[in-house]
């Protein structure tokens, strides 16, 4: 057994910058109870498992509430997220948002949305004009993934900044508390200020999009009647597309720094991307398995005993899943601290698995495909300033706060 | 470790016969190229195409979504093969080592991996069978012909037989607004495959999505005009229907026939292999140097009481060319056994069907998670008290979780707690599958005892 805990260790911001030797040390131990009360699961097959196991929930009103860890980023006024519940619930909810989303119904959703990204990107990068270097996160990474969120749902191009702000307060909830009781309860009250303003502004955009339809999601949900199942509620709506918007956003960001922070640190494969684009396929999904923007699944549950690697994690156990450390078990990926931007048989934790599989993928991976392959082609001579950069507070979504990048030129 | 020279002789510069040029036969062919082997490879198929795919043929290439041409399996790797398509293998000489072909050349082989598949049950009456609109769903040409004549808006489709191809193509024809009726000899349509628990949730669906279901009935004749087009149907139960097409999907034949007299023990039950994909002889005798993949092979699974399985499933046709294409070249300790655990999907009536294991092996069955009544639930198979298959509509993510507890022989009724789980899924009931002697139809498992030349089949009625 460990004599410090191994969860205090991760989630310790000095340790942010690399946290994988820690994942590899929890490896020496699939299964472990921490002495901050949850199983922490970190080991390839063993997270596969559980992510399809129908003995464990994902709904935090099983758990004991000595046993919760987080602050729920879902608003308590409001029924839950669909990422927060089990089956039936989840699914119908899911259903209703694939519906105005993905195949089959809207199949061109994601696929139409390739043109703007594009331009975006181009927009974002002629602004690099002039100077000899920018901060990736505040100049691109921000910036970038809120305003196709915003194209995405339907929300006026003259909202998105205090849509940013919104979505950057709200998502400091998925962390771990930090601080003095004094810091943690001013912290959630931001939060749940935040929230509420949020839900206020979605109302009235929903309102005004069930008496004037577009061709955006907000539109699809407020005038959707549902297949054979009641659409959706009003508070169902806000706390549903609040989580798209957090999620769609904070991945996102992560994904495009960590992204151009690995490239920065693998220059034979910025070499390689910039001479052969095709690359940028599985370079991306490498970049999901070598530096996941979600790191820990915090919180499922256990509604049932469940024995794993030759332990038996009891009903009722908070379970956090480790999947950034399952990208990494060995057992599974050939060399796996190696960055390999070809790598073969690369089924990665990047998007999770199971029932609460990355809803946002097809729209993540157009992202970082177009933003990373037209960064790399642009910029002459980028290098980093700092290294490691500044990390963010939050260990759940990991990333840099800041990313220096020096260059040379912008190509056009 | 070294391999010995013959064997390191055979990876340099051996002759590989593959016969049948389909799946299994493409993804041996790539595996064989991935582990080293340099020498003449020459793939033998009877269609003229190069490999291509067959589950979108009864899906998106009947609705007209994707041409039939755009079908072509995609290629991992450049196999330099030599390519004998549109020329069907007629002979086998095992001795000496030799495969005859239609137009009478012959290929002689240092290792042979026979992968020849299976094609649909004909309509038994040869006359009825050819009148025009009168079809069958394998082949390429099979889905141009068909999809061809539903595109001209025919008044009525019937569809015999509901099995999973069955129902896929009465599915179409609803999402083409076209009448369909299905006929069905069993009492529900897949009961064969899935039992008659879920047997009623696959009628219902029929029902909900308005085709004409007809089951426990017979399609005793079909009749043509003067012209010789098809246009009427008469059934067991005395009445008759006016049907300008005729689609018979009453499950499929192996391609064994051009193995009479080789030696192989080929049947109408498949080809005998061992768990390494070689082809046992009459005997009861591996053959050395000729292996067996896909559709056409029976092999014992140890899962199921090493008896031995034939498998119509696409996931199988590749998982087995990889073993064999690897045990072709390797010498006895690097062998693998194909463990495989049965793997099916099926698409109808806006329902994503998934399967695992051998639900037509079990005497109960529990829906464990979901609902029967929403038409979205997981059902788990017993077979004496042990998991032995799991189903699922429209919850295909769950069904890792059942494959391990069937790998596991977890216990049934499966005792735990989980998401979803609700009171109707608290009972096991009695599957409902009809005698296994009748010939069922669509993505098929058949369990077929233990002795490895055993090539008797008895239908029902004969």
């Amino acid at each position: 057994m460990t004599s410090v805990s191994l969860l205090g260790q991760i989630l310790d911001h000095a340790n942010r910058a690399d946290p994988y030797p820690l994942y590899a040390e929890l490896r020496r131990t699939p299964v472990v109870r921490d002495e901050f009360g949850p199983y922490l699961v970190s080991t390839y097959w063993e997270i596969h498992s559980l992510l399809h196991d129908p003995r464990v929930s994902s709904d935090v009103r099983h758990l004991a509430p000595e046993a919760r860890t987080t602050v729920s980023t879902d608003d308590p006024d409001l029924p839950p997220s669909f990422i927060r519940l089990d089956p039936p619930d989840h699914d119908r909810l899911r259903r209703l948002i694939m519906r105005t989303y993905g195949p089959p119904h809207t199949p061109r959703r994601v696929y139409d949305l390739r043109g703007e990204i594009s331009s975006i990107v181009s927009d974002l990068i002629d602004r690099f004009q002039g100077r000899d270097r920018i901060d990736l996160v505040e100049d691109f990474s921000y910036p970038f993934p809120v305003t196709v969120i915003c194209r995405l749902l339907g929300v006026p191009h003259e909202d998105e900044q205090r849509f940013h702000g919104w979505a950057d307060t709200v998502a400091t909830a998925i962390e771990p508390p930090v601080g003095t009781p004094e810091e943690r309860q001013a912290h959630r009250e931001a939060v749940r200020e935040a929230r509420h303003q949020l839900a206020a502004y979605l109302s009235g955009l929903i309102d005004q999009r069930r008496r004037a339809p577009r061709d955006d999601m907000i539109s699809g949900l407020a005038t959707d009647r549902g297949a054979d199942e009641s659409p959706m509620s009003l508070p169902e709506m806000l706390s549903n597309l609040t989580l798209l918007l957090i999620a769609g956003h904070e991945t996102t960001v992560n994904i495009i720094s960590n992204g151009m922070l690995t490239l920065l640190r693998h220059l034979d494969a910025l070499e390689r991307l910039r001479a052969d684009p095709d690359l940028i396929f599985p370079l991306v999904e490498e970049l999901l398995r070598f530096e996941p923007p979600v790191q820990l699944l915090p919180e499922r549950t256990t509604l049932d005993d469940i024995e794993i690697a030759g332990t038996t994690i009891p009903k009722g156990a908070s379970l956090w899943l480790v999947p950034a450390s399952g990208n990494r078990d060995p057992q599974r990926f050939p060399e796996p601290d190696r960055f390999r931007p070809d790598r073969p048989d690369n089924q990665h934790f990047g998007f999770g698995s199971g029932i609460h599989n990355c809803i946002g993928a097809p729209l993540a991976r157009l992202e970082a495909q177009a933003a990373l392959t037209e960064l790399v082609r642009r910029l002459d001579n980028p290098r980093l300033v700092e290294d490691p950069p500044p990390y963010r507070r939050n260990a759940v979504l990991r990333g840099p706060r800041h990313l220096a990048i020096a260059y040379d030129g912008l190509k056009r | 470790m070294a391999l010995d020279g013959s064997l390191e002789r055979l990876r340099r510069e051996g002759h590989i016969v593959v016969v049948g040029a389909s799946l299994a036969g493409l993804r041996a062919a790539e595996t064989l190229r991935e582990e080293g082997f340099t020498g003449t490879l020459t793939l033998i198929g009877d269609e003229p195409y190069e490999p291509y795919d067959r589950p979108p043929l009864s899906k998106q290439v009947l609705l007209g979504r994707v041409p039939v041409d755009h079908t072509a399996l995609p290629r991992r790797l450049a196999i330099d093969a030599r390519w004998r398509l549109g020329v069907a293998a007629t002979g086998l000489d095992m001795a000496a080592k030799r495969v005859a072909l239609a137009d009478g050349t012959s290929v002689e082989y240092d290792r042979l991996l026979i992968a020849t598949g299976v094609r649909s049950r004909p309509w038994p009456n040869e006359l009825e069978a050819g009148l025009d609109g009168v079809f069958t769903l394998r082949t390429r040409d099979d889905a141009a012909r068909l999809v061809h004549r539903l595109r001209a808006g025919p008044r009525r489709v019937l569809v015999i037989g509901a099995g999973f191809t069955g129902s896929e193509i009465a599915s179409v024809c609803r999402e083409r607004e076209l009448p369909v009726t299905v006929a069905e000899r069993g009492p529900a349509p897949l009961v064969g495959a899935l039992g008659g628990v879920i047997g009623e949730v696959a009628a219902e669906l029929q029902h909900e999505h308005g085709v004409d279901l007809r089951c426990g009935v017979m399609v005793t004749g079909l009749e043509g005009d003067g012209a010789g087009r098809l246009r009427r149907a008469h059934f067991s139960d005395g009445d008759a229907l006016e049907a300008e097409v005729a689609v018979v999907a009453l499950g499929a034949t192996r391609n064994t026939e051009w193995l009479a007299g080789s030696g192989l023990a080929a049947g109408p039950r498949g080809i005998a292999c061992d768990a390494g994909c070689r082809a046992f002889d009459i005997r009861g005798i591996v053959a050395d140097d000729v292996f067996v993949a896909g559709d056409v092979a029976r092999s014992p699974h140890p899962l199921f009481g090493y008896q031995f399985l034939s498998l119509e499933h696409w996931g199988n046709a590749v998982a087995q060319a990889e073993v064999a294409a690897h045990n072709m070249i390797s010498p006895g300790e690097r062998r693998r056994p194909h463990l495989w655990t049965p793997y099916f999907w099926s698409a109808q009536f806006g329902v994503n069907i998934k399967s695992v294991g051998v639900p037509n092996m079990a005497d109960q069955v529990i829906v464990s998670q979901g609902s029967l009544g929403e038409h979205r639930f997981t059902a788990a198979y017993g077979y004496q008290g042990r998991v032995i298959a799991a189903v699922t509509f429209d919850q295909a993510k769950w069904l890792e979780f059942y494959q391990r507890q069937i790998e596991q022989a977890a216990p049934f009724p499966p005792p735990f707690t989980a998401v979803d789980r609700r009171p109707e899924g608290m009972r096991p009931v009695p599957a409902g599958f009809p005698d296994p002697s009748v010939p069922t139809h669509g993505p098929e498992v058949t369990v077929s005892g233990h002795s490895p030349t055993d090539q008797r089949v008895t239908f029902t009625p004969a």
